[in-house]
């Protein structure tokens, strides 16, 4: 029997850049994540449940994934308005307001995170102004919210802007001239075409939340079963040498924040199917 | 349903669009407006959908007699088809033709089994019936454009605007398609008013062509009239390929490239410049002088076609083209360097001279 002839495809070196990315991809990531799970399991099955249900444990999950999905909604939200903003107006500063968008990507964490603080604080900027109100923002979950939603911005914005930007004019044109008003062209014709983008810069900016610990410490407190974070458990843990503890938080952290990208990855799929396909 | 505009002008920052056109639709029929990119002919049809706002002092927009200057495209109900179809990429076919009914207000909105009916209806009509469950990116540039095209009549507009919907196709699916579109013309009898900057499409297509030009009409009228009675140098220049040359009225006589011929515009014009205009078909070869013909030698042949095209330079080097049959290409047997006779069956001449003269 003989083999067909082998395909020789027009863009060269599939078989070395797929070699480079496993390899690179194993060492980045796969690696260091494999290590994690193997010394999990030294701690047992038992170990393992009981140090992820302890109480301090799961209050700091629930934090984490609470306030991360928080800031990653509103961020879709608000973030959707910044650059629906900037890409269909044309205004005074427009440039000057775009460049602060990724002023949260450059920023040391820690410094965002003093930042923060210093101004929501009962007597900062903010801060003076939402006590009278009754609000606390630091030392509470609001804080951590409010850091995790400054640090996820840029996430949304730069995954739409460009979704927007390919919008044809004449698509709303269309809809227009067969009778839609404003809200009912948006609502079926501009919001699913950038519901893909949306997702991307959902997950994008959640995970990064998920993740994020410098510019929480700060605004956060701390405070084990209020305020405390998963990352920070994790680090408190280590600085203790309970290492086996640390991994294990680690690992239930890795597996639901996996899940939930899985799902918003099949969600994400799911919308942008049908326009996707070979356009 | 016909439509009159009076004095609309359009500028965008220093360019003038429209300069005050005027202009009457009839009724059911297919109007062309034909110009050169930069005319305005697709500003003055997104004028008249209400997709662009004239500049004020413009005079009104009437669908039949009802002013429509103040409404908006929503309320207007026009068809409106785009050069790259703007179809929603996220709905199939079916939900494409069946956007228009959906939107409507909750009391006016047919019920579901309606819709069905009536888009499978449309489809049919648009030869599309088994691709309802498609999306637009599985169909050829073609089919796209009926898919539009569906999708515009499924609101039973009272005008159908198309804006060059031909212009993203290649050559052979648009001559079919602007066949097409004649026949379901016919069918269903719509006011139709399509721009586009092929002359051929125009001529072809339209009951009715608008030649524009620098933002103005230069002349409407049936395809015949602006085809063979040009009111401009510029329709004459714009609808076919023509031949020009500059000469002089005296006497009531043209004179051009060495012959001279008695002319009705001659004999009404005062003595001065002037420029004739020849189509390639209105010349014919000859072998013996005549008065009225001027001798020429034979410098390009090109066979391949219905007609030969054959170039010409005349005294002076001037060159120009004929159009003659094949039966007389091979009676005469012409070839390259042969020297005839060339005789004018028939000639437009405009006074003045120089390449803008004679325009409105």
């Amino acid at each position: 029997m003989r083999l067909p002839r082998r395909q020789h495809s027009v863009l060269p070196g599939f078989g070395l850049t797929l070699g480079f990315a496993v390899v690179y991809l194993s060492l980045v990531a796969l690696i260091p994540m494999c290590a994690l799970f193997l010394r999990a399991r030294g701690l047992g099955w038992g170990g393992f449940w009981s140090t992820v249900t302890e109480p301090r444990v799961l209050a700091a999950c629930r934090l984490s994934f609470g306030a991360a999905f928080i800031g990653a909604s509103l961020n879709a939200v608000f973030g959707f308005v910044v650059a629906w903003t900037l890409v269909r107006y044309r205004f005074f500063g427009r440039r000057f307001i775009d460049a602060i968008i990724d002023l949260p990507f450059a920023l040391p964490t820690a410094v965002s995170g003093i930042a923060l603080t210093t101004i929501y604080a009962p007597n900062g900027w903010l801060g003076r102004a939402l006590e009278p109100l009754g609000i606390k923002a630091v030392f509470t979950p609001l804080g951590v919210v409010i850091a995790l939603t400054f640090i996820g911005l840029p996430f949304v914005v730069r995954t739409l802007q460009p979704a927007l930007e390919d919008l044809e004019a004449d698509v709303e044109e269309a809809a227009a001239s067969l009778g839609a008003s404003r809200t009912q062209t948006f609502r079926r014709v501009i919001f699913p075409a950038i519901i893909p983008s949306l997702l991307t810069g959902f997950a994008l900016a959640f995970a990064r939340a998920l993740g994020e610990y410098g510019s929480v410490v700060f605004i956060s407190g701390n405070l084990p079963g209020k305020t405390e974070i998963a990352p920070l458990l994790i680090v408190t843990q280590l600085e203790q040498y309970d290492y086996a503890g640390a991994t294990a938080i680690a690992v239930l952290l890795l597996v639901i924040s996996f899940a939930m990208l899985l799902v918003i990855n099949a969600l994400q799929r799911w919308s942008g199917r049908r326009h996707l396909r070979g356009v | 349903m016909s439509i009159t505009v009076e004095n609309i002008s359009k500028s965008y920052g220093t360019f003038q669009a429209l300069r005050g056109v005027s202009l009457d639709i009839p009724d059911s029929k297919i109007t062309a407006l034909l110009g050169p990119s930069g005319s305005g002919k697709t500003t003055l049809l997104r004028i008249i959908a209400g997709l662009e706002t004239p500049d004020d002092g413009s005079g009104p927009i009437r669908f039949h007699h009802e002013d429509v200057a103040g409404r908006r495209v929503q309320e207007r109900r026009v068809g409106f088809v785009f050069q790259h179809y703007a179809l929603f990429k996220h709905m199939t076919v079916f939900e494409n033709v069946a956007f228009g009914l959906r939107v409507r207000p909750k009391h006016e909105r047919p019920a579901n089994e309606v819709i069905d009916r009536k888009v499978h209806e449309l489809l049919g009509l648009v030869q599309l019936d088994g691709m309802a469950h498609r999306f637009p990116s599985q169909l050829s540039g073609g089919q796209r454009q009926r898919v539009a095209l569906a999708r515009a009549l499924a609101v039973e507009p009272r005008v159908l605007l198309l804006d060059e919907p031909f212009g993203a196709l290649d050559a052979r699916v648009r001559k079919q398609l602007r066949a097409w579109l004649r026949r379901l013309h016919d069918e269903i009898a719509i006011t139709t008013i399509f721009v586009t900057h092929d002359q051929d499409e125009a001529l072809e297509v339209a009951d009715r062509v608008v030649v524009m030009n620098e933002g103005r009409v230069e002349q409407a009228g049936a395809p015949e009239e602006v085809f063979h009675d040009p009111a401009t140098e510029f329709v004459m220049n714009f609808l076919g390929h023509v031949n020009v040359f500059d000469g002089r009225i005296e006497d009531g006589k043209v004179t051009f490239a060495s012959v001279q011929i008695e002319h009705p515009a001659a004999a009404e014009s005062e003595s001065g410049p002037a420029r004739v205009f020849i189509r390639p078909h209105e010349l014919s070869l000859h072998l013996l002088p005549r008065s009225d013909s001027l001798p020429a030698t034979v410098t390009g042949i090109h066979a391949a076609g219905p007609a030969v095209r054959l170039t010409l330079a005349a005294e002076g080097e001037h060159t120009f083209s004929a159009d003659i049959s094949q039966d007389v290409y091979r009676a005469l047997k012409v070839s390259v360097g042969g020297r005839f006779w060339v005789l004018p069956k028939d000639l437009r001449v405009f006074p003045g001279g120089g390449p803008d003269a004679g325009r409105l």
